[in-house]
């Protein structure tokens, strides 16, 4: 018995999926308390039902596809903070070119906001920090002068309905994108020689320079992935809401970061794994629900969201003292 | 004597080039812009532009000592809602409770600082996610405090905090109202300004010349050789915190004395805590730690605040307005980073 339990408690996890254990732990934590709330107050019981917990997945693709393509850039220790206005711009391009090439012209956008990222980070050696804010601000300015202000009149188009908000066997679409774009990256990470280049960048990037690692072009392709995911959850967002509008993306580049960082990635790059990213978005998602469910006050639920992330980096996210 | 002291300046303004490089593009900047303002140097324009400029310059200075660290401060926005909401509630009365009501939103502010700063060293969490979490806690602790934008200012305080030095003068009742001869020729100069100077002198400048402050810089430049150096490094940057939180807490207290109001707006806190970002690169410090200094800092807000002054007197249209606070910022980076093509070494790239 005493074996059994040690085979499975935590110390014996890795240091990769201890978090991933915890948040899931969490997770679980979150459900019952609103679920115990909800007995309580109506009698039943909604929070385990399919229903809930597939609507609750579709919101979360939105910020998981964004949280995806933030992990690889933390992941070599940049940070992409132009995630706001190119989720925008993808999706107001979306909108305003319509018809078949609304898709392929939003990941354009992202393709060219992730080089000019790239290639400020790498060549120039910006830190990511503020080179991807300037970036941001330039978007936001671009799309600003393109729509006069105002949110644009333009609607999504049908495909951009179809992938977003409708439903095939019950599940909408957006979660089976968000599924693709997930089995794609953790074939990436774990099975090619730039997966594994993303993570030598991020652990000591002069010693992945010194062992033949191009560097330069891995950074550009991680910036590139992050701007294109970010531009196609803008087109899935557009289409869930059908249109465009200003500030679309701003709710998204805080809580993609937290998300990443609380499925286990240490923040300064070069460790974590991609279900841990998963985890931490249906941890942030279902918070977030089940606040509102319990009728929380804003107040309530920022201060409840921060002490969360808080305290679950104090169990596993935890650096080291400088003593040499 | 002169030329050594003339290569003594040379020497200092080559070693502090991001900043000399600040201070040099806000005056060509400002000028061009008095030039074209009908009112152009006149104490009102000045006036206007001190009260637009130090609640984001106490920010900017708040983000600095951070950022020193080789850290970032995500909260340093929040912090300044939350004082600012607080004194909405605190600095209504008259005499003894405002300045009762001063002294607590400065603690309030300090506090905050504080507990960011031991979320850091004593649960050794990055900087920039720790302040993104206790940022979120205090946009909380705002919004409980002011659900609604609301509240109220002792008036005198914000007739004479928000005006010309006479003004005040007038209101606090001192040098015959303002109207002694002596005084005439600064009672023009903006209160706004006077403050944002007396700020920096009397905080910053002792901090960076003790040795607090001089621990803050090697923590940013090599954190294992201060700590084999024997410095305190825990002490150090609870202390850099701290003082971040106190300079976005004065920030605060002006923003409600200027606005009359409290106000927990978190879109508006987020622009600020980036705006604050930007304003510390453009002002010479370096987002690794290490160099730079708070009064760079102040300059790299006013070029910020100098570039949309612009926008209204040479009449280019608004809406162009952010992409070229954009092209500003990218530009001035992306300048600062052209000696690195100079390097022939690629080893010395990575640090």
């Amino acid at each position: 018995m005493i074996d059994m339990i040690k085979k499975f408690s935590l110390s014996r996890l890795s240091r990769d999926d201890k978090p991933i254990a915890i948040a899931a732990t969490f997770i679980l934590v979150i459900l019952i308390a609103g679920t115990i709330y909800t007995l309580d107050r109506f009698g039943t019981a909604p929070l385990f039902s399919p229903t809930y917990l597939i609507q609750q997945l579709q919101i979360g693709s939105f910020l998981g596809i964004v949280a995806a393509g933030m992990m690889l850039v933390i992941l070599i220790s940049q940070i992409d903070l132009s995630v706001p206005w190119t989720l925008a711009a993808g999706a107001m391009t979306a909108t305003a070119v319509g018809g078949e090439w609304a898709l392929p012209a939003a990941l354009v956008v992202g393709l060219l906001v992730g080089t000019v990222n790239g290639l400020g980070v790498a060549y120039l050696r910006i830190p990511s920090m503020i080179f991807t804010l300037g970036v941001n601000a330039v978007m936001r300015g671009l799309m600003v002068a393109q729509t006069g202000g105002f949110a644009p009149q333009t609607k999504a188009t049908e495909l951009m309905r179809y992938i977003a908000a409708e439903r095939t066997l019950g599940i909408p679409h957006a979660i089976f994108v968000w599924l693709a774009v997930s089995i794609l990256l953790v074939i990436m990470l774990r099975r090619t020689s730039f997966g594994r280049s993303i993570y030598a960048i991020g652990n000591k990037e002069a010693a992945a320079y010194l062992s033949g690692v191009p560097t330069k072009r891995v950074t550009i392709i991680a910036f590139i992935l992050c701007s294109v995911l970010a531009s196609l959850a803008g087109v899935l967002l557009a289409g869930y809401s059908t249109k465009a509008y200003q500030g679309m993306g701003d709710a998204y580049v805080l809580p993609a970061i937290a998300a990443v960082v609380i499925g286990g990635t240490n923040i300064l790059g070069g460790r974590g794994r991609y279900l841990g990213t998963v985890v931490g978005v249906i941890l942030i998602v279902l918070l977030n629900s089940v606040l509102s469910i319990m009728e929380m006050p804003e107040a309530g639920r920022q201060i409840i969201y921060g002490l969360v992330i808080i305290s679950m980096l104090l169990v596993y996210g935890r650096g080291e003292k400088a003593t040499s | 004597m002169s030329a050594t002291k003339h290569s003594d300046l040379g020497l200092r303004i080559r070693q502090n080039m991001g900043f000399s490089i600040a201070v040099l593009l806000f005056v060509i900047v400002y000028f061009l812009y008095h030039l074209a303002h009908p009112k152009g140097f006149s104490s009102q324009v000045l006036v206007q532009n001190s009260n637009e400029v130090f609640s984001l310059a106490m920010l900017a200075m708040a983000q600095t000592v951070p950022v020193l660290l080789g850290g970032l401060d995500l909260s340093v926005g929040a912090v300044m809602t939350l004082v600012d909401c607080l004194a909405s509630h605190l600095l209504e009365g008259t005499g003894a409770s405002v300045g009762f009501g001063i002294i607590a939103c400065l603690f309030a502010g300090a506090l905050a600082g504080f507990v960011n700063g031991c979320v850091v060293v004593f649960g050794r969490i990055q900087p920039i996610i720790a302040t993104l979490a206790t940022g979120a806690v205090y946009m909380g602790l705002a919004l409980f405090l002011r659900p609604i934008p609301g509240g109220k200012i002792n008036e005198d305080i914000n007739w004479a905090m928000t005006n010309a030095l006479g003004d005040f003068a007038e209101t606090v009742g001192i040098f015959d109202d303002g109207k002694a001869a002596w005084f005439q020729p600064v009672a023009g100069v903006p209160t706004a300004l006077v403050l944002l100077i007396i700020v920096a002198l009397v905080t910053w400048v002792p901090f960076r010349r003790s040795v607090t402050g001089r621990t803050v810089y090697a923590i940013g430049s090599a954190e294992g050789a201060a700590f084999m150096s024997g410095l305190n490094i825990a002490g150090g940057k609870l202390a850099a915190f701290t003082l971040a939180g106190l300079f976005a807490g004065i920030g605060g207290i002006f923003m409600a004395i200027q606005t009359s109001s409290g106000n927990a707006d978190i879109p508006m806190a987020g622009a600020y805590t980036l705006s604050s970002i930007a304003s510390v690169v453009i002002g010479g410090t370096s987002l690794l730690g290490g160099t730079g200094g708070a009064i760079g800092s102040i300059f790299g807000t006013l070029i910020l605040k100098v570039i949309s002054f612009n926008f209204r007197v040479f009449d280019i249209a608004p809406l162009l307005q952010p992409l070229f606070e954009g092209l500003v910022l990218l530009a001035a980076v992306s300048l600062g980073a052209l000696s690195i093509l100079r390097v022939k070494n690629q080893l010395e790239l990575f640090r």
